[in-house]
C-alpha cells in the first residue's frame, strides 16, 4: 500500500460503485470513491429497482441467482427508505406460445432451486385484476423483489463510509490510468487498483471498453395502492431486450412502496439525448395499455429517461482490464444493474485480494472473447 | 375527444395579460385562441370577475368575444409535440392545438413558506382562501389571520371582511420602514393610491402589523390558533382561517419546458422589448417575466398581443410600460422576504406535502436534485411547484429542467403525445 | 333565493350553493380532502388547482383536484382510503 495513496479507487458512485466501496471498505481495503455528481446517480437514479433472476443463459443466471440470495441476506438490515419488497415477478404469457416459454422457465428455475409457480389464466387474473381479460397465464418468480435504487446506493455508502472508505463527490474525472485518478481541477489520487464503475460512461473514461449507451423511457403515476402486486414483465421483453438493432418497447410496471406505479421500458440505440422521446414514450405507454386497461385513468405525474450501460454479449464486465493492469472494470449491466450490484462488488473484491469466488467469473471477465449472441 | 385547431396566435392563460393580448391581436384581425385551465376566464386576480357587471375583466371578455378570439376552458397544456403545436387536455379528451405564435401567460402563484403547523386543515394560502370563498366557502362570522407578505393580503383581508368575515390582524413580514418608502412612491400613482386609500376603509378595525409574522399554526386536527411574531414579542391569536401567502413566484413552467431562456437569478423568462422570449414565435406577458401586478400584466400582455399580430405597438405602450415596470421593481425590494423566515420551519417541519419530507431530512442534501432522489421531495404531484420556491429560499436550490407532463395528466393523454392525427370529432 | 346543488360526501348528504366547488362541499360536509403519506389530515391550501392537497375520489374517480370541479347535482365524492 503506498503511503500517500489507497488500495482502491472507485471511480462511480452509482449502484455498483456504492456495491463495491462497500465491500472494498468492508474487507479493509483503503478506498475512495470519486464521482461527477452525488450517490446514485447516473442510471440508478433512473432505473426500475428491479430484483430479478434471469434465465436467458447460465452465466446471467448464476450472477443474477448468487446477487438475489445477497439481497435477500441483506434486507433485514436495509432502512425503510430502501423500500426493498419480495414482491415477485410474474411472467406474463399473453398466449399459449409464451405458455410454452413459461413451461420451459418453470423447469430451468425449479432445476436450479429458485421457487416458482405457474399462474394459469384464472389464478394470474386473481393476483393481478388489473391486468386484462384473456391473457393466458403467467409463471410467479416467488423471491424476485423490487427496491428503491438511490436509496440503497445511499445505503451501501453508508457502510463503506463507516468502514472508512472517503469521498470525493461532486468532481468529474479527466484520467483514470496506471494507478492515477486526475480530478478537473487537477487534483491527483494515486492507488494500486482503479474500478471504472462508471456505467454508461465507462468507455469515456477507459478507451477501448465497449460498452454503449442503451437510453429507457420511465413513467411514474400518482399513488394507487393494490393497483399492482407484484412486478409484470411480459415474455416479450426478453425479445426486446435481446434485439441488437432496432428501438423496442416492452410491457413491464412494477409497484412502489409508496402505491405508485412504474411504467416502463423502452430500449434505444444510438440515442444520446436525454430529453424524452415522444415516439418511444407513446408506443411504450401503449403497449402498457394493452396489458393494463386500467392504467388508462391513472394520473401520471412525471416521466424521465435514463442510460443502461450495454456491452454485446449482455453480460457485465467484471474483471482486470486487459491494457492497464491497476485498472478493474465493473461495468457494462445494462438493465440488470440493481439485481447484480452485490454479486459484482463480490467478484470484484475476490480478484482484488485473490479470493476464490462464489460462482466462476470468467464469464464476465473484460478479457473473455467477446460475441454478439444472437436470439431468434 | 376535443376539437383540433389552428390559431394565428394562440394565447396560454386567460387572466389579464392573456386577455389582453388575445383581444389585441385579435382586434388586428388574427385568428386568436385563449387557452384557459380553469373552468371559467379571469385567471387568479380576475377570478368570477368576468360575469361582475362594469367591472375591468367583463369589459375584456367582451372585447374578447366581439373580437372573435374562441376561448377553451378547462383545458390544460401539458405537452408539445412539435413546434408549432401544442397538447392539451380537457374534460372531453385531448386536443391538440397549431399556431403560429405563441404568447405565454400563464401568471403566477403563491409562495409558501414551511412553518411549524402550516400543513393543518385551514391554513390555506392568501389567495387561497379568498379562491376558496369566491367558490363558495362560507366565510361570515368566522375569524381569520391574514399573514405572509405582499399587496394581496390588503386585498384579500379586504374581500375576506367584505363577506363578514372576522379579521382580526393582518401581518406583513416587511418591516415598517419598507413599507413606508414603498408608501411614499404611491403618491406617484394616483390610480394605486386611491386603491390603498379604498382598502383603507375596508380594514378599519383591522390590526395591521408590520415586521410580524407566523411563527406557528396549532390546533388538533383543524386550526385553532395561531401564533405570531410582533416587535419581537409573541402572541397567540385563536381563528377559523390562516390565510398566509409570500407574495408570488412566475409560473414559468411552460416557457422552460418550450426552451425559453430563463433569468437565473430571479427565475424569470427573459423577454426583449417586444415580449418575445428567446424562442422564436413565442411570446411572453405578464408575471412569468417578472412579478409587477395587474397594470404591468395588462400593458405588457397588449405590447405582446401587437407584436404577435405583427402589427406595430403603439409608443405610448412602452412609456407605460416602464412606469409600471419601475413600480414592480419596488413593490418587490419592499416586499422582499426577510432572512428570519428562514428559520421557521424546524427539523420536523414538512416542506414538501406531496412526499412528507422534513426540513430536517432535506438539510442533508446539497443540491435540489440529490435532495429529489434521495427524499422524493418535489417527485409528487405539484411537480415541485409549492415545495421549489421554499427550497429555494430556504436552501437557495435552483429548480430543475421540466420534462412531459408540464402538469399531471391521465395516462391515456400522454399516451397520445405522439400520433399523426387526433380525430376531430364534434365541439369542444 | 340562490340555488343549491346536493352532493354526497363519504355517504353524507351536503347542500352548497350553486356553482360551488366539490372542496367547499368536503368542507361543508366537515371532512378533510385527503390524507398525507404519513397520516396528517389535509385541506385544499392553494385553491387554484396546483397543490392537489385537495384531492378527493369523485363519481369514483381517485385523484382529483376538488378545488377545480363544481358540484354537479348527485356527484358522489369520497375521502376516505
Amino acid at each position: 500500500m503506498s503511503s500517500a495513496g489507497y488500495d482502491v479507487i472507485i471511480v462511480g458512485a452509482g449502484i455498483v460503485g456504492a456495491a463495491c466501496a462497500d465491500e472494498c471498505a468492508r474487507a479493509g481495503l483503503k478506498t475512495l470513491v470519486v464521482d461527477r455528481e452525488g450517490v446514485g446517480g447516473g442510471a440508478t437514479a433512473a432505473g426500475m429497482g428491479h430484483i430479478v433472476v434471469m434465465d436467458d443463459s447460465e452465466a446471467q443466471f448464476a450472477l443474477t441467482r448468487y446477487s438475489q440470495q445477497l439481497w435477500q441476506s441483506l434486507r433485514s438490515g436495509l432502512p425503510r427508505d430502501v423500500e426493498y419488497e419480495q414482491c415477485g415477478t410474474i411472467w406474463v404469457a399473453a398466449d399459449d406460445e409464451e405458455m410454452g416459454e413459461v413451461e420451459r422457465k418453470r423447469s430451468y428455475y425449479q432445476s436450479r432451486g429458485v421457487r416458482v409457480e405457474v399462474l394459469a389464466a384464472g389464478e394470474l387474473e386473481r393476483l393481478e385484476p388489473n391486468l386484462r381479460k384473456g391473457l393466458a397465464g403467467g409463471l410467479l418468480v416467488l423471491e424476485d423483489g423490487v427496491l428503491y435504487p438511490p436509496c440503497a446506493a445511499r445505503f451501501l455508502m453508508q457502510r463503506a463510509k463507516e468502514a472508512g472508505a472517503e469521498f470525493r463527490l461532486g468532481s468529474s474525472v479527466t484520467e483514470l490510468r496506471q494507478g492515477r485518478v486526475v480530478l478537473e481541477d487537477g487534483t491527483q489520487f494515486h492507488a494500486d487498483r482503479l474500478v471504472n464503475a462508471a456505467g454508461a460512461w465507462a468507455g469515456a473514461l477507459t478507451p477501448g471498453v465497449d460498452v454503449k449507451k442503451r437510453k429507457g423511457h420511465l413513467v411514474i403515476t400518482d399513488r394507487y395502492p393494490g393497483f399492482v402486486r407484484h412486478q409484470l414483465v411480459e415474455l416479450g421483453y426478453l425479445k426486446s431486450a435481446h434485439s441488437v438493432a432496432t428501438d423496442s418497447v416492452a410491457f413491464n410496471v412494477q409497484p412502489r412502496q409508496t402505491g405508485q406505479v412504474l411504467i416502463g421500458s423502452s430500449r434505444q440505440y444510438g440515442a444520446e439525448e436525454k430529453a424524452v422521446d415522444s415516439e418511444i414514450l407513446a408506443r411504450m405507454m401503449r403497449r402498457a395499455s394493452e396489458y393494463m386497461p386500467a392504467l388508462a385513468q391513472t394520473s401520471v405525474i412525471r416521466t424521465w429517461t435514463g442510460f443502461r450501460a450495454a456491452t454485446p454479449d449482455k453480460l457485465p464486465l467484471i474483471g482486470p482490464w486487459r491494457s492497464d493492469p491497476t485498472v478493474f472494470l465493473a461495468t457494462g449491466h445494462e438493465g440488470l444493474g440493481i439485481t447484480t450490484s452485490l454479486a459484482t462488488a463480490r467478484l470484484l473484491v475476490d480478484q482484488i485480494m485473490g479470493r476464490r469466488s462464489e460462482i466462476s467469473a470468467e464469464p464476465y471477465l473484460p478479457s473473455r472473447p467477446v460475441s454478439e449472441q444472437v436470439h431468434a | 375527444m376535443s376539437k383540433d385547431a389552428q390559431f394565428d396566435v394562440l394565447v396560454i392563460g386567460g387572466g389579464p395579460a392573456g386577455l389582453a393580448a388575445a383581444v389585441m391581436a385579435a382586434e388586428c384581425g388574427r385568428r386568436v385562441g385563449i387557452v384557459e385551465d380553469n373552468a371559467a376566464l379571469g385567471g387568479q386576480i380576475w377570478r368570477g370577475e368576468a360575469q361582475t357587471a362594469g367591472s375591468a375583466a367583463q369589459n375584456w371578455a367582451e372585447r374578447m368575444n366581439a373580437a372573435g378570439v374562441e376561448l377553451r376552458c378547462s383545458t390544460r397544456v401539458f405537452h408539445q409535440p412539435q413546434a408549432g403545436a401544442l397538447l392539451c387536455e380537457t374534460p372531453g379528451g385531448v386536443c391538440e392545438l397549431q399556431y403560429s405564435q405563441l404568447v405565454i401567460a400563464t401568471g403566477a402563484r403563491e409562495r409558501f413558506l414551511p412553518f411549524p403547523g402550516w400543513t393543518l386543515p385551514n391554513v390555506m394560502g392568501a389567495g387561497g382562501l379568498q379562491a376558496m370563498v369566491k367558490s363558495g366557502l362560507a366565510i361570515a362570522g368566522k375569524r381569520v389571520v391574514v399573514a405572509g407578505s405582499g399587496p394581496l393580503l390588503i386585498a384579500v383581508a379586504a374581500y375576506l371582511r367584505q363577506h363578514g368575515a372576522v379579521v382580526p390582524f393582518v401581518c406583513e413580514q416587511a418591516s415598517w420602514s419598507s413599507l413606508a418608502r414603498f408608501g411614499l412612491s404611491l403618491l406617484g400613482q394616483s390610480g394605486k393610491l386611491a386603491e390603498a386609500l379604498r382598502f383603507r376603509r375596508q380594514l378599519q378595525g383591522v390590526q395591521f402589523a408590520a415586521g410580524s409574522w407566523v411563527v406557528e399554526a396549532k390546533g388538533k386536527d383543524v386550526l385553532e390558533e395561531v401564533v405570531i411574531s410582533r416587535g419581537g414579542k409573541r402572541q397567540n391569536i385563536a381563528c377559523d382561517y390562516l390565510a398566509c401567502g409570500f407574495h408570488l413566484a412566475p409560473n414559468v413552467e411552460l416557457a422552460a419546458f418550450l426552451g425559453c431562456n430563463i433569468n437565473i437569478n430571479d427565475g424569470c423568462v427573459l423577454v426583449d422589448d417586444l415580449q418575445r422570449t428567446s424562442v422564436r414565435g413565442v411570446f411572453c406577458a405578464g408575471e412569468p417575466t417578472g412579478i409587477g401586478g395587474l397594470e404591468l400584466s395588462l400593458v405588457e400582455g397588449k405590447i405582446a398581443g401587437f407584436a404577435a399580430a405583427a402589427r406595430e405597438v403603439p409608443r405610448p405602450l412602452f412609456a407605460e410600460r416602464s412606469r409600471m415596470r419601475r413600480f414592480a421593481h419596488r413593490l418587490n425590494v419592499a416586499f422582499a422576504l426577510r432572512p428570519e423566515l428562514k428559520k421557521l420551519a424546524q427539523p420536523e417541519t414538512i416542506v414538501c406535502r406531496c412526499e412528507d419530507v422534513t426540513c430536517g431530512r432535506l438539510s442533508q442534501h446539497t443540491t435540489w436534485r440529490e435532495a429529489k432522489l434521495h427524499s422524493r421531495c418535489g417527485m409528487g404531484p405539484c411537480q415541485g411547484r409549492i415545495c421549489g420556491p421554499a427550497a429555494e429560499f430556504l436552501f437557495g436550490w435552483k429548480p430543475d429542467s421540466v420534462r412531459p407532463p408540464i402538469f399531471p395528466v391521465a395516462f391515456e393523454s400522454l399516451a397520445r403525445i405522439s400520433e399523426a392525427q387526433h380525430e376531430p370529432v364534434g365541439p369542444v | 333565493m340562490p340555488e343549491t346543488v346536493a352532493v354526497v360526501v363519504n355517504g353524507k348528504r351536503v347542500a352548497v350553493p350553486a356553482g360551488a366547488t366539490v372542496a367547499v362541499a368536503i368542507a361543508v360536509a366537515g371532512e378533510f380532502c385527503r390524507k398525507s403519506v404519513t397520516g396528517e389530515p389535509r385541506t385544499a391550501l392553494c385553491g387554484m388547482g396546483i397543490c392537489f392537497e385537495c384531492r378527493a375520489i369523485v363519481n369514483g374517480r381517485p385523484h382529483c383536484r376538488s378545488c377545480q370541479i363544481v358540484c354537479q347535482p348527485g356527484m358522489d365524492v369520497r375521502t376516505d382510503e
